[in-house]
Protein backbone atom coordinates (compact mmCIF):
# COMPACT_ATOMS: atom_id res chain seq x y z
CA UNK A 1 0.00 0.00 0.00
CA UNK A 2 2.72 2.52 1.36
CA UNK A 3 4.54 1.57 -1.68
CA UNK A 4 2.01 2.67 -4.14
CA UNK A 5 1.75 5.39 -2.95
CA UNK A 6 4.83 6.12 -3.29
CA UNK A 7 4.75 5.51 -6.81
CA UNK A 8 1.65 7.48 -7.52
CA UNK A 9 3.80 10.55 -5.62
CA UNK A 10 6.55 10.07 -8.58
CA UNK A 11 4.12 9.67 -11.43
CA UNK A 12 4.66 12.46 -13.78
CA UNK A 13 1.95 15.08 -14.26
CA UNK A 14 3.63 17.14 -16.75
CA UNK A 15 5.88 16.30 -20.05
CA UNK A 16 7.82 19.11 -21.92
CA UNK A 17 10.14 17.29 -24.49
CA UNK A 18 12.25 19.93 -26.65
CA UNK A 19 10.31 22.63 -26.15
CA UNK A 20 10.32 25.60 -28.78
CA UNK A 21 8.89 28.88 -29.05
CA UNK A 22 9.76 31.73 -31.71
CA UNK A 23 8.16 35.11 -31.76
CA UNK A 24 8.22 36.84 -34.78
CA UNK A 25 8.53 40.34 -34.55
CA UNK A 26 8.70 43.26 -36.58
CA UNK A 27 12.29 43.95 -35.30
CA UNK A 28 13.31 40.16 -36.44
CA UNK A 29 12.69 36.00 -34.83
CA UNK A 30 13.10 36.02 -30.98
CA UNK A 31 14.04 32.73 -29.52
CA UNK A 32 11.64 32.85 -26.50
CA UNK A 33 12.17 29.28 -25.70
CA UNK A 34 14.57 26.60 -26.86
CA UNK A 35 14.97 23.33 -26.29
CA UNK A 36 12.78 23.10 -22.76
CA UNK A 37 12.67 19.39 -21.63
CA UNK A 38 10.91 19.38 -18.61
CA UNK A 39 9.05 16.79 -16.33
CA UNK A 40 6.63 17.99 -13.44
CA UNK A 41 5.82 14.86 -10.86
CA UNK A 42 2.39 15.06 -9.65
CA UNK A 43 1.97 16.96 -5.99
CA UNK A 44 5.21 18.47 -6.70
CA UNK A 45 6.34 22.10 -5.67
CA UNK A 46 8.74 23.42 -8.23
CA UNK A 47 10.28 27.10 -8.62
CA UNK A 48 11.29 28.67 -11.81
CA UNK A 49 13.80 31.33 -11.55
CA UNK A 50 15.63 33.52 -13.80
CA UNK A 51 16.76 37.00 -15.74
CA UNK A 52 13.75 39.12 -16.76
CA UNK A 53 13.61 38.10 -20.69
CA UNK A 54 14.35 34.63 -20.13
CA UNK A 55 10.92 33.21 -21.00
CA UNK A 56 9.58 32.17 -17.70
CA UNK A 57 6.33 33.83 -18.58
CA UNK A 58 6.64 32.54 -22.26
CA UNK A 59 6.12 28.87 -20.79
CA UNK A 60 3.68 29.42 -17.95
CA UNK A 61 1.52 30.45 -20.60
CA UNK A 62 2.55 27.35 -23.26
CA UNK A 63 1.36 25.40 -20.39
CA UNK A 64 -1.60 27.61 -18.73
CA UNK A 65 -3.11 27.01 -22.70
CA UNK A 66 -2.76 30.45 -23.14
CA UNK A 67 -0.47 30.39 -26.21
CA UNK A 68 -0.60 27.67 -28.70
CA UNK A 69 2.06 28.41 -31.07
CA UNK A 70 5.10 25.92 -30.55
CA UNK A 71 6.62 23.36 -31.64
CA UNK A 72 7.10 20.19 -29.36
CA UNK A 73 5.28 17.95 -27.13
CA UNK A 74 3.76 19.41 -24.14
CA UNK A 75 1.69 17.66 -22.04
CA UNK A 76 -0.43 17.09 -19.17
CA UNK A 77 -1.47 13.58 -18.05
CA UNK A 78 -0.59 12.35 -21.36
CA UNK A 79 -2.87 14.75 -23.23
CA UNK A 80 -1.52 17.82 -25.18
CA UNK A 81 -2.59 21.39 -23.94
CA UNK A 82 -4.82 22.82 -26.50
CA UNK A 83 -6.05 25.50 -24.86
CA UNK A 84 -7.05 26.91 -21.14
CA UNK A 85 -9.02 25.36 -18.80
CA UNK A 86 -9.72 25.35 -15.25
CA UNK A 87 -7.18 21.97 -15.41
CA UNK A 88 -4.54 24.39 -14.96
CA UNK A 89 -5.12 27.04 -13.07
CA UNK A 90 -3.37 30.56 -13.47
CA UNK A 91 -2.05 33.41 -10.63
CA UNK A 92 -0.77 36.35 -12.48
CA UNK A 93 1.05 39.17 -11.38
CA UNK A 94 -1.89 41.45 -10.70
CA UNK A 95 -4.83 39.24 -9.11
CA UNK A 96 -7.20 40.40 -11.87
CA UNK A 97 -10.15 40.15 -10.30
CA UNK A 98 -13.76 41.41 -12.04
CA UNK A 99 -13.87 44.72 -10.28
CA UNK A 100 -17.72 44.31 -10.30
CA UNK A 101 -17.84 41.70 -8.10
CA UNK A 102 -17.50 41.05 -4.62
CA UNK A 103 -15.27 38.39 -2.57
CA UNK A 104 -17.42 35.13 -3.04
CA UNK A 105 -18.84 36.09 -6.47
CA UNK A 106 -15.13 36.49 -7.38
CA UNK A 107 -14.11 33.13 -6.30
CA UNK A 108 -17.25 31.34 -7.88
CA UNK A 109 -16.99 33.48 -10.84
CA UNK A 110 -19.25 31.51 -13.50
CA UNK A 111 -20.22 29.17 -10.73
CA UNK A 112 -23.53 29.97 -9.30
CA UNK A 113 -23.23 30.89 -5.00
CA UNK A 114 -26.90 29.48 -5.20
CA UNK A 115 -25.98 25.77 -5.15
CA UNK A 116 -25.32 25.01 -2.19
CA UNK A 117 -22.09 22.80 -3.02
CA UNK A 118 -20.26 25.63 -4.62
CA UNK A 119 -21.22 27.89 -1.96
CA UNK A 120 -19.97 25.40 1.29
CA UNK A 121 -16.82 25.15 -1.08
CA UNK A 122 -16.08 28.94 -1.32
CA UNK A 123 -16.78 29.50 2.40
CA UNK A 124 -14.18 26.26 2.93
CA UNK A 125 -11.57 28.44 0.59
CA UNK A 126 -12.70 31.76 2.11
CA UNK A 127 -11.32 29.95 5.61
CA UNK A 128 -8.38 28.59 3.84
CA UNK A 129 -6.81 31.77 2.58
CA UNK A 130 -8.18 33.46 5.26
CA UNK A 131 -10.27 36.04 3.99
CA UNK A 132 -13.31 35.69 7.01
CA UNK A 133 -14.90 38.87 7.38
CA UNK A 134 -14.46 40.52 3.50
CA UNK A 135 -16.65 37.82 1.92
CA UNK A 136 -18.98 40.65 0.40
CA UNK A 137 -15.93 43.30 0.07
CA UNK A 138 -15.29 44.27 -3.64
CA UNK A 139 -11.98 44.33 -5.21
CA UNK A 140 -11.28 47.93 -4.53
CA UNK A 141 -11.46 47.67 -0.25
CA UNK A 142 -8.96 44.93 -0.57
CA UNK A 143 -5.30 45.13 -0.07
CA UNK A 144 -3.04 43.61 -2.71
CA UNK A 145 -2.12 40.53 -0.87
CA UNK A 146 -5.89 39.76 -0.01
CA UNK A 147 -6.82 40.17 -3.74
CA UNK A 148 -4.17 37.77 -4.57
CA UNK A 149 -5.38 35.63 -1.97
CA UNK A 150 -8.65 35.97 -3.71
CA UNK A 151 -7.20 34.75 -6.70
CA UNK A 152 -5.13 31.57 -5.46
CA UNK A 153 -9.22 30.82 -3.99
CA UNK A 154 -10.64 31.46 -7.52
CA UNK A 155 -8.41 28.88 -9.13
CA UNK A 156 -8.61 26.05 -5.94
CA UNK A 157 -11.97 26.69 -6.53
CA UNK A 158 -11.55 24.85 -9.44
CA UNK A 159 -9.72 21.75 -8.05
CA UNK A 160 -6.73 22.16 -10.92
CA UNK A 161 -4.23 19.52 -12.02
CA UNK A 162 -1.86 22.65 -11.36
CA UNK A 163 -1.39 25.64 -10.71
CA UNK A 164 0.81 28.13 -12.55
CA UNK A 165 2.01 31.42 -10.57
CA UNK A 166 3.30 33.79 -12.77
CA UNK A 167 5.73 36.15 -9.98
CA UNK A 168 2.62 35.75 -7.80
CA UNK A 169 4.02 37.92 -5.05
CA UNK A 170 6.00 40.07 -7.35
CA UNK A 171 4.26 43.28 -6.35
CA UNK A 172 3.84 42.89 -3.03
CA UNK A 173 5.89 44.81 0.29
CA UNK A 174 8.63 42.37 1.52
CA UNK A 175 6.16 41.39 4.96
CA UNK A 176 3.45 40.79 2.65
CA UNK A 177 5.78 38.56 0.37
CA UNK A 178 6.88 36.74 3.22
CA UNK A 179 3.64 36.19 4.85
CA UNK A 180 1.97 34.91 1.44
CA UNK A 181 5.00 32.56 0.36
CA UNK A 182 4.09 30.69 3.90
CA UNK A 183 0.45 30.82 3.01
CA UNK A 184 1.00 29.27 0.21
CA UNK A 185 3.20 26.37 1.36
CA UNK A 186 0.29 25.82 3.97
CA UNK A 187 -1.77 25.14 1.32
CA UNK A 188 0.48 22.96 -0.81
CA UNK A 189 0.99 21.13 2.10
CA UNK A 190 -2.67 20.64 2.78
CA UNK A 191 -3.90 20.27 -0.87
CA UNK A 192 -0.99 18.93 -2.81
CA UNK A 193 -2.09 20.62 -5.46
CA UNK A 194 0.93 20.42 -8.15
CA UNK A 195 2.74 24.27 -8.66
CA UNK A 196 4.44 25.70 -11.27
CA UNK A 197 5.97 29.29 -9.78
CA UNK A 198 7.93 31.92 -11.22
CA UNK A 199 9.57 34.02 -9.20
CA UNK A 200 12.45 36.95 -9.77
CA UNK A 201 14.10 36.09 -5.69
CA UNK A 202 16.21 33.39 -4.90
CA UNK A 203 14.94 33.39 -1.35
CA UNK A 204 11.57 32.91 -2.69
CA UNK A 205 12.81 30.29 -4.81
CA UNK A 206 14.77 28.43 -1.93
CA UNK A 207 12.08 29.18 0.54
CA UNK A 208 8.74 27.31 -1.58
CA UNK A 209 10.98 25.22 -4.43
CA UNK A 210 11.71 21.06 -3.99
CA UNK A 211 13.33 21.58 -7.53
CA UNK A 212 14.64 25.05 -8.75
CA UNK A 213 14.31 25.41 -12.53
CA UNK A 214 17.27 28.03 -13.16
CA UNK A 215 16.57 29.47 -16.48
CA UNK A 216 18.56 31.68 -19.16
CA UNK A 217 18.11 34.15 -21.60
CA UNK A 218 18.89 34.48 -25.21
CA UNK A 219 17.97 32.14 -26.14
CA UNK A 220 15.52 31.13 -23.27
CA UNK A 221 16.48 27.71 -22.36
CA UNK A 222 17.28 25.98 -18.63
CA UNK A 223 20.47 25.93 -17.33
CA UNK A 224 20.30 24.03 -14.57
CA UNK A 225 17.72 22.16 -12.34
CA UNK A 226 18.83 21.94 -8.35
CA UNK A 227 16.90 20.31 -5.87
CA UNK A 228 16.62 21.23 -2.49
CA UNK A 229 17.11 19.54 -0.21
CA UNK A 230 15.55 20.87 2.80
CA UNK A 231 12.77 19.74 4.96
CA UNK A 232 9.74 22.24 5.59
CA UNK A 233 8.87 24.58 6.86
CA UNK A 234 12.64 26.38 6.09
CA UNK A 235 14.29 28.41 8.27
CA UNK A 236 15.51 31.20 6.04
CA UNK A 237 18.21 32.20 8.25
CA UNK A 238 19.79 28.70 8.70
CA UNK A 239 23.15 28.12 7.22
CA UNK A 240 21.71 25.09 5.11
CA UNK A 241 19.24 27.56 3.80
CA UNK A 242 21.87 30.44 2.95
CA UNK A 243 24.23 27.35 1.21
CA UNK A 244 21.11 26.59 -1.15
CA UNK A 245 21.00 30.28 -2.06
CA UNK A 246 24.08 30.57 -2.52
CA UNK A 247 24.42 27.54 -4.76
CA UNK A 248 21.78 29.15 -7.00
CA UNK A 249 23.85 32.23 -7.06
CA UNK A 250 26.41 30.30 -7.84
CA UNK A 251 24.82 29.36 -10.95
CA UNK A 252 24.05 32.70 -11.99
CA UNK A 253 27.71 33.93 -11.63
CA UNK A 254 28.67 31.76 -14.00
CA UNK A 255 26.62 33.51 -16.52
CA UNK A 256 27.93 37.12 -17.11
CA UNK A 257 26.81 39.94 -15.24
CA UNK A 258 24.34 40.45 -12.55
CA UNK A 259 21.32 38.53 -13.52
CA UNK A 260 18.69 38.49 -11.08
CA UNK A 261 17.63 40.14 -8.20
CA UNK A 262 19.67 38.77 -5.33
CA UNK A 263 17.44 40.39 -2.60
CA UNK A 264 18.20 41.77 0.39
CA UNK A 265 16.64 39.58 2.55
CA UNK A 266 17.68 39.21 5.83
CA UNK B 1 -11.14 64.08 15.15
CA UNK B 2 -13.22 62.20 12.64
CA UNK B 3 -16.29 63.47 13.41
CA UNK B 4 -15.19 67.21 13.53
CA UNK B 5 -13.40 66.25 9.98
CA UNK B 6 -16.59 65.71 8.51
CA UNK B 7 -18.76 68.51 9.97
CA UNK B 8 -16.06 70.52 8.67
CA UNK B 9 -15.93 69.11 4.84
CA UNK B 10 -20.17 69.77 5.31
CA UNK B 11 -19.66 72.94 5.85
CA UNK B 12 -17.17 72.91 3.03
CA UNK B 13 -19.39 71.40 0.40
CA UNK B 14 -22.37 73.47 1.37
CA UNK B 15 -19.98 76.92 1.14
CA UNK B 16 -19.13 75.59 -2.38
CA UNK B 17 -22.65 75.27 -3.00
CA UNK B 18 -23.81 78.42 -2.21
CA UNK B 19 -21.13 80.21 -4.07
CA UNK B 20 -22.33 78.60 -7.07
CA UNK B 21 -25.63 80.47 -6.35
CA UNK B 22 -24.17 83.47 -5.69
CA UNK B 23 -23.72 85.08 -9.39
CA UNK B 24 -27.23 83.81 -10.68
CA UNK B 25 -28.83 85.73 -7.64
CA UNK B 26 -26.68 88.46 -8.15
CA UNK B 27 -27.46 88.96 -11.68
CA UNK B 28 -31.40 88.40 -11.18
CA UNK B 29 -31.21 91.32 -7.95
CA UNK B 30 -30.11 94.12 -10.62
CA UNK B 31 -32.23 92.69 -13.93
CA UNK B 32 -35.06 92.75 -11.06
CA UNK B 33 -33.88 96.43 -9.81
CA UNK B 34 -33.11 97.78 -13.70
CA UNK B 35 -36.50 96.47 -14.69
CA UNK B 36 -38.55 98.45 -11.55
CA UNK B 37 -36.16 101.19 -13.04
CA UNK B 38 -37.76 100.78 -15.97
CA UNK B 39 -34.17 100.78 -17.53
CA UNK B 40 -34.94 97.58 -19.30
CA UNK B 41 -37.80 97.30 -22.64
CA UNK B 42 -40.27 95.28 -21.35
CA UNK B 43 -40.99 93.64 -24.54
CA UNK B 44 -37.43 92.55 -24.80
CA UNK B 45 -36.52 91.70 -21.19
CA UNK B 46 -39.66 91.53 -19.06
CA UNK B 47 -38.19 91.74 -15.06
CA UNK B 48 -37.82 88.07 -13.40
CA UNK B 49 -41.33 89.05 -11.51
CA UNK B 50 -42.93 89.05 -14.51
CA UNK B 51 -41.31 85.87 -15.60
CA UNK B 52 -42.21 83.69 -12.11
CA UNK B 53 -46.31 85.29 -12.55
CA UNK B 54 -46.03 83.61 -16.38
CA UNK B 55 -44.58 80.41 -14.32
CA UNK B 56 -47.01 80.40 -12.73
CA UNK B 57 -50.17 81.37 -14.51
CA UNK B 58 -49.12 78.36 -16.95
CA UNK B 59 -48.41 76.02 -14.67
CA UNK B 60 -51.98 76.78 -12.84
CA UNK B 61 -53.81 76.61 -15.95
CA UNK B 62 -52.62 72.97 -16.43
CA UNK B 63 -51.06 74.13 -19.94
CA UNK B 64 -47.57 73.43 -19.07
CA UNK B 65 -48.35 70.04 -17.97
CA UNK B 66 -49.93 69.17 -21.14
CA UNK B 67 -46.91 70.55 -23.60
CA UNK B 68 -44.86 68.86 -21.26
CA UNK B 69 -46.03 65.85 -21.40
CA UNK B 70 -46.46 66.10 -25.30
CA UNK B 71 -42.95 66.95 -25.38
CA UNK B 72 -41.89 64.15 -23.15
CA UNK B 73 -43.48 61.49 -24.90
CA UNK B 74 -42.17 62.88 -28.29
CA UNK B 75 -38.56 62.81 -26.55
CA UNK B 76 -39.27 59.60 -25.23
CA UNK B 77 -39.97 57.71 -28.11
CA UNK B 78 -37.42 59.28 -30.13
CA UNK B 79 -34.79 57.74 -27.39
CA UNK B 80 -36.28 54.75 -27.40
CA UNK B 81 -35.94 53.74 -30.80
CA UNK B 82 -32.81 55.92 -31.58
CA UNK B 83 -31.43 54.58 -28.41
CA UNK B 84 -32.71 51.40 -28.47
CA UNK B 85 -31.09 50.82 -32.52
CA UNK B 86 -27.79 52.31 -31.38
CA UNK B 87 -27.16 49.87 -28.22
CA UNK B 88 -27.90 47.22 -30.75
CA UNK B 89 -25.92 48.27 -33.21
CA UNK B 90 -22.99 48.74 -30.78
CA UNK B 91 -23.58 45.78 -29.39
CA UNK B 92 -23.49 43.76 -32.80
CA UNK B 93 -20.37 45.79 -33.56
CA UNK B 94 -18.75 45.40 -30.85
CA UNK B 95 -18.84 42.17 -30.80
CA UNK B 96 -18.34 41.17 -34.41
CA UNK B 97 -15.25 43.04 -36.35
CA UNK B 98 -16.71 42.22 -39.73
CA UNK B 99 -20.21 43.55 -38.74
CA UNK B 100 -18.31 46.66 -37.64
CA UNK B 101 -16.16 46.57 -41.13
CA UNK B 102 -19.49 46.28 -42.46
CA UNK B 103 -21.50 48.92 -40.50
CA UNK B 104 -19.16 51.33 -39.24
CA UNK B 105 -18.40 53.08 -41.62
CA UNK B 106 -21.79 54.15 -43.11
CA UNK B 107 -22.84 55.25 -39.64
CA UNK B 108 -19.74 57.52 -38.90
CA UNK B 109 -20.71 59.21 -42.54
CA UNK B 110 -24.19 59.57 -41.06
CA UNK B 111 -23.07 60.86 -38.07
CA UNK B 112 -21.45 64.24 -39.26
CA UNK B 113 -25.14 65.30 -40.97
CA UNK B 114 -26.81 67.60 -38.75
CA UNK B 115 -30.73 67.48 -38.04
CA UNK B 116 -31.38 70.46 -40.18
CA UNK B 117 -29.84 68.96 -43.28
CA UNK B 118 -32.20 65.39 -42.71
CA UNK B 119 -35.07 66.77 -41.81
CA UNK B 120 -36.21 68.20 -44.97
CA UNK B 121 -36.17 64.53 -46.55
CA UNK B 122 -38.15 63.34 -43.47
CA UNK B 123 -40.72 66.04 -43.35
CA UNK B 124 -41.07 65.21 -47.54
CA UNK B 125 -41.30 61.52 -46.88
CA UNK B 126 -43.62 61.13 -43.79
CA UNK B 127 -44.94 64.55 -43.82
CA UNK B 128 -44.99 67.15 -41.06
CA UNK B 129 -46.64 64.86 -38.16
CA UNK B 130 -45.38 63.03 -35.10
CA UNK B 131 -43.20 60.64 -37.13
CA UNK B 132 -40.76 63.02 -38.58
CA UNK B 133 -40.41 64.52 -35.16
CA UNK B 134 -39.86 61.26 -33.19
CA UNK B 135 -37.46 60.02 -36.59
CA UNK B 136 -35.47 63.18 -36.33
CA UNK B 137 -35.16 62.78 -32.39
CA UNK B 138 -34.17 59.04 -32.73
CA UNK B 139 -31.49 60.28 -35.15
CA UNK B 140 -30.18 61.66 -32.73
CA UNK B 141 -30.46 59.49 -29.95
CA UNK B 142 -28.70 56.45 -31.83
CA UNK B 143 -25.42 57.96 -32.54
CA UNK B 144 -23.97 58.64 -28.61
CA UNK B 145 -25.24 55.41 -27.80
CA UNK B 146 -23.38 53.11 -30.52
CA UNK B 147 -20.88 54.82 -30.21
CA UNK B 148 -20.46 54.41 -26.26
CA UNK B 149 -21.87 51.09 -26.54
CA UNK B 150 -19.24 49.76 -29.13
CA UNK B 151 -16.24 51.46 -27.56
CA UNK B 152 -17.25 49.99 -23.88
CA UNK B 153 -17.03 46.45 -25.53
CA UNK B 154 -14.38 46.79 -27.27
CA UNK B 155 -12.28 48.26 -24.20
CA UNK B 156 -12.65 45.00 -22.45
CA UNK B 157 -9.43 44.51 -20.64
CA UNK B 158 -7.80 41.70 -22.23
CA UNK B 159 -6.14 40.45 -19.02
CA UNK B 160 -9.86 39.76 -17.65
CA UNK B 161 -10.47 37.89 -21.08
CA UNK B 162 -8.14 36.00 -20.29
CA UNK B 163 -8.91 34.92 -17.06
CA UNK B 164 -12.35 33.97 -18.44
CA UNK B 165 -10.81 31.62 -20.55
CA UNK B 166 -9.04 30.16 -17.73
CA UNK B 167 -12.04 29.86 -16.12
CA UNK B 168 -13.51 28.28 -18.86
CA UNK B 169 -16.49 30.75 -18.86
CA UNK B 170 -19.74 29.75 -21.70
CA UNK B 171 -20.89 32.46 -24.23
CA UNK B 172 -23.39 33.31 -21.92
CA UNK B 173 -21.06 34.06 -19.16
CA UNK B 174 -18.44 36.23 -21.24
CA UNK B 175 -21.42 38.14 -22.37
CA UNK B 176 -23.41 38.65 -18.74
CA UNK B 177 -20.47 38.68 -16.22
CA UNK B 178 -17.94 39.74 -18.36
CA UNK B 179 -18.52 41.96 -21.22
CA UNK B 180 -21.67 43.99 -19.90
CA UNK B 181 -20.42 44.93 -16.92
CA UNK B 182 -17.13 45.80 -17.84
CA UNK B 183 -18.98 47.77 -20.69
CA UNK B 184 -21.92 49.21 -18.34
CA UNK B 185 -19.87 52.59 -17.84
CA UNK B 186 -19.08 53.31 -21.29
CA UNK B 187 -23.23 52.48 -22.08
CA UNK B 188 -24.73 54.37 -19.01
CA UNK B 189 -22.86 57.77 -20.32
CA UNK B 190 -23.69 56.92 -24.14
CA UNK B 191 -27.41 56.78 -22.49
CA UNK B 192 -26.70 60.22 -20.73
CA UNK B 193 -25.66 61.39 -23.50
CA UNK B 194 -28.32 60.17 -26.36
CA UNK B 195 -30.82 61.73 -23.45
CA UNK B 196 -29.50 64.87 -24.01
CA UNK B 197 -29.49 65.03 -27.31
CA UNK B 198 -33.03 63.80 -27.76
CA UNK B 199 -34.22 66.43 -25.60
CA UNK B 200 -32.23 68.98 -28.43
CA UNK B 201 -33.30 67.35 -31.09
CA UNK B 202 -36.85 67.72 -30.07
CA UNK B 203 -36.88 71.73 -30.00
CA UNK B 204 -35.44 71.67 -33.20
CA UNK B 205 -38.28 68.68 -34.28
CA UNK B 206 -41.40 70.82 -32.50
CA UNK B 207 -39.85 74.35 -33.64
CA UNK B 208 -40.05 73.22 -37.52
CA UNK B 209 -44.52 73.75 -37.18
CA UNK B 210 -45.66 71.79 -34.82
CA UNK B 211 -49.09 72.49 -33.13
CA UNK B 212 -48.03 71.52 -29.59
CA UNK B 213 -45.13 70.79 -27.07
CA UNK B 214 -42.26 73.04 -25.54
CA UNK B 215 -40.95 73.82 -28.94
CA UNK B 216 -44.41 74.71 -30.09
CA UNK B 217 -45.47 76.99 -27.39
CA UNK B 218 -42.30 78.91 -27.72
CA UNK B 219 -42.25 79.61 -30.97
CA UNK B 220 -45.58 80.48 -30.59
CA UNK B 221 -45.04 82.96 -27.55
CA UNK B 222 -42.15 84.47 -30.09
CA UNK B 223 -44.59 84.65 -33.15
CA UNK B 224 -46.59 87.05 -30.63
CA UNK B 225 -44.01 88.67 -28.97
CA UNK B 226 -44.45 87.06 -25.48
CA UNK B 227 -40.75 87.35 -24.58
CA UNK B 228 -41.66 86.15 -20.82
CA UNK B 229 -43.25 82.53 -22.18
CA UNK B 230 -40.54 82.14 -24.39
CA UNK B 231 -38.17 82.76 -21.07
CA UNK B 232 -40.44 79.71 -18.79
CA UNK B 233 -39.89 77.85 -21.96
CA UNK B 234 -36.37 77.86 -21.46
CA UNK B 235 -36.07 77.55 -18.00
CA UNK B 236 -38.35 74.34 -18.01
CA UNK B 237 -36.19 72.78 -20.96
CA UNK B 238 -33.46 73.45 -19.15
CA UNK B 239 -35.23 71.96 -15.82
CA UNK B 240 -36.33 68.89 -17.42
CA UNK B 241 -33.22 68.65 -19.08
CA UNK B 242 -31.52 68.35 -16.03
CA UNK B 243 -33.50 65.82 -14.05
CA UNK B 244 -33.82 63.16 -16.70
CA UNK B 245 -29.27 63.84 -16.59
CA UNK B 246 -29.78 63.42 -13.07
CA UNK B 247 -31.90 60.25 -13.12
CA UNK B 248 -29.40 59.12 -15.09
CA UNK B 249 -26.31 59.81 -13.08
CA UNK B 250 -28.46 58.11 -9.81
CA UNK B 251 -28.86 54.92 -11.78
CA UNK B 252 -25.44 54.93 -12.97
CA UNK B 253 -24.04 55.83 -9.20
CA UNK B 254 -26.38 52.32 -8.21
CA UNK B 255 -24.85 50.16 -10.96
CA UNK B 256 -21.77 51.19 -10.39
CA UNK B 257 -21.18 51.30 -7.07
CA UNK B 258 -18.34 48.72 -7.39
CA UNK B 259 -15.86 51.37 -9.01
CA UNK B 260 -13.47 53.22 -7.46
CA UNK B 261 -14.79 56.92 -8.52
CA UNK B 262 -18.28 56.22 -7.36
CA UNK B 263 -17.46 55.64 -3.98
CA UNK B 264 -16.35 59.02 -2.98
CA UNK B 265 -19.31 60.61 -4.72
CA UNK B 266 -21.66 58.15 -2.44
CA UNK B 267 -20.06 59.40 0.62
CA UNK B 268 -20.53 62.79 -0.34
CA UNK B 269 -23.96 62.30 -0.63
N1 LIG C 1 3.80 38.52 -27.46
C1 LIG C 1 5.10 38.62 -27.73
N2 LIG C 1 5.54 39.05 -28.91
C2 LIG C 1 6.84 39.13 -29.18
N3 LIG C 1 7.81 38.81 -28.31
C3 LIG C 1 7.46 38.40 -27.10
C4 LIG C 1 6.09 38.28 -26.74
N4 LIG C 1 6.02 37.84 -25.46
C5 LIG C 1 7.29 37.69 -25.06
N5 LIG C 1 8.17 38.02 -26.02
C6 LIG C 1 9.63 37.95 -25.94
O1 LIG C 1 9.96 36.67 -25.48
C7 LIG C 1 11.01 36.74 -24.53
C8 LIG C 1 10.56 36.11 -23.24
O2 LIG C 1 9.53 36.88 -22.65
P1 LIG C 1 8.86 36.48 -21.28
O3 LIG C 1 7.78 37.45 -21.03
O4 LIG C 1 8.50 35.06 -21.29
O5 LIG C 1 10.04 36.71 -20.25
P2 LIG C 1 10.05 36.57 -18.68
O6 LIG C 1 11.10 35.60 -18.33
O7 LIG C 1 8.69 36.29 -18.18
O8 LIG C 1 10.51 38.01 -18.22
P3 LIG C 1 10.07 38.82 -16.93
O9 LIG C 1 10.85 38.24 -15.82
O10 LIG C 1 10.51 40.22 -17.23
O11 LIG C 1 8.61 38.68 -16.78
C9 LIG C 1 11.36 38.21 -24.39
O12 LIG C 1 12.48 38.46 -25.19
C10 LIG C 1 10.18 38.92 -24.95
O13 LIG C 1 10.57 40.12 -25.56
MG1 LIG D 1 7.24 37.38 -16.99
Amino acid sequence: MFKLMNNTKSEPLLLINDLNKIFETPGGRVEALKNITLTVNKGELLTIIGPSGCGKSTLLKIVAGLDTGYAGPVLLNGKAISGPGVDKGVIFQEPRLFPWMNVLQNIAGNLSLRDSGVRDRVHGLVELVKLRGFEKAYPRELSGGMAQRVAIARALLRNPEVLLLDEPFGALDAFTRVHMQEALLEIWEKNKTTMLLVTHDIDEAVFLGQRVVIMEPRPGHIRSILPVKLTYPRERSGTAFQDWRRTIMNEFEKVEGPAVDFGSHI
Amino acid sequence: MKKEGAATRLRLAAGNALLGWLLPLAIVASWQAAAALELLNPILLPSPWTIVEEFAALASSGEMLHHLGISAWRALQGFVLGGGAGLLAGIWAGFSYRMERLVDPSIQVLRTLPHLVIAPLFILWFGFGELSMVLIIAKGAFFPLYVNTFLGIRSVDSKLFDVARVLEFRRKDMILKLIVPAALPSILLGIRLSLGIAWLSLVVAEMMGASSGFGYLIMDARSFSITSLVIVGIIVFALVGKLSDSLVKMLERRLLSWQDTYKAEAVKG
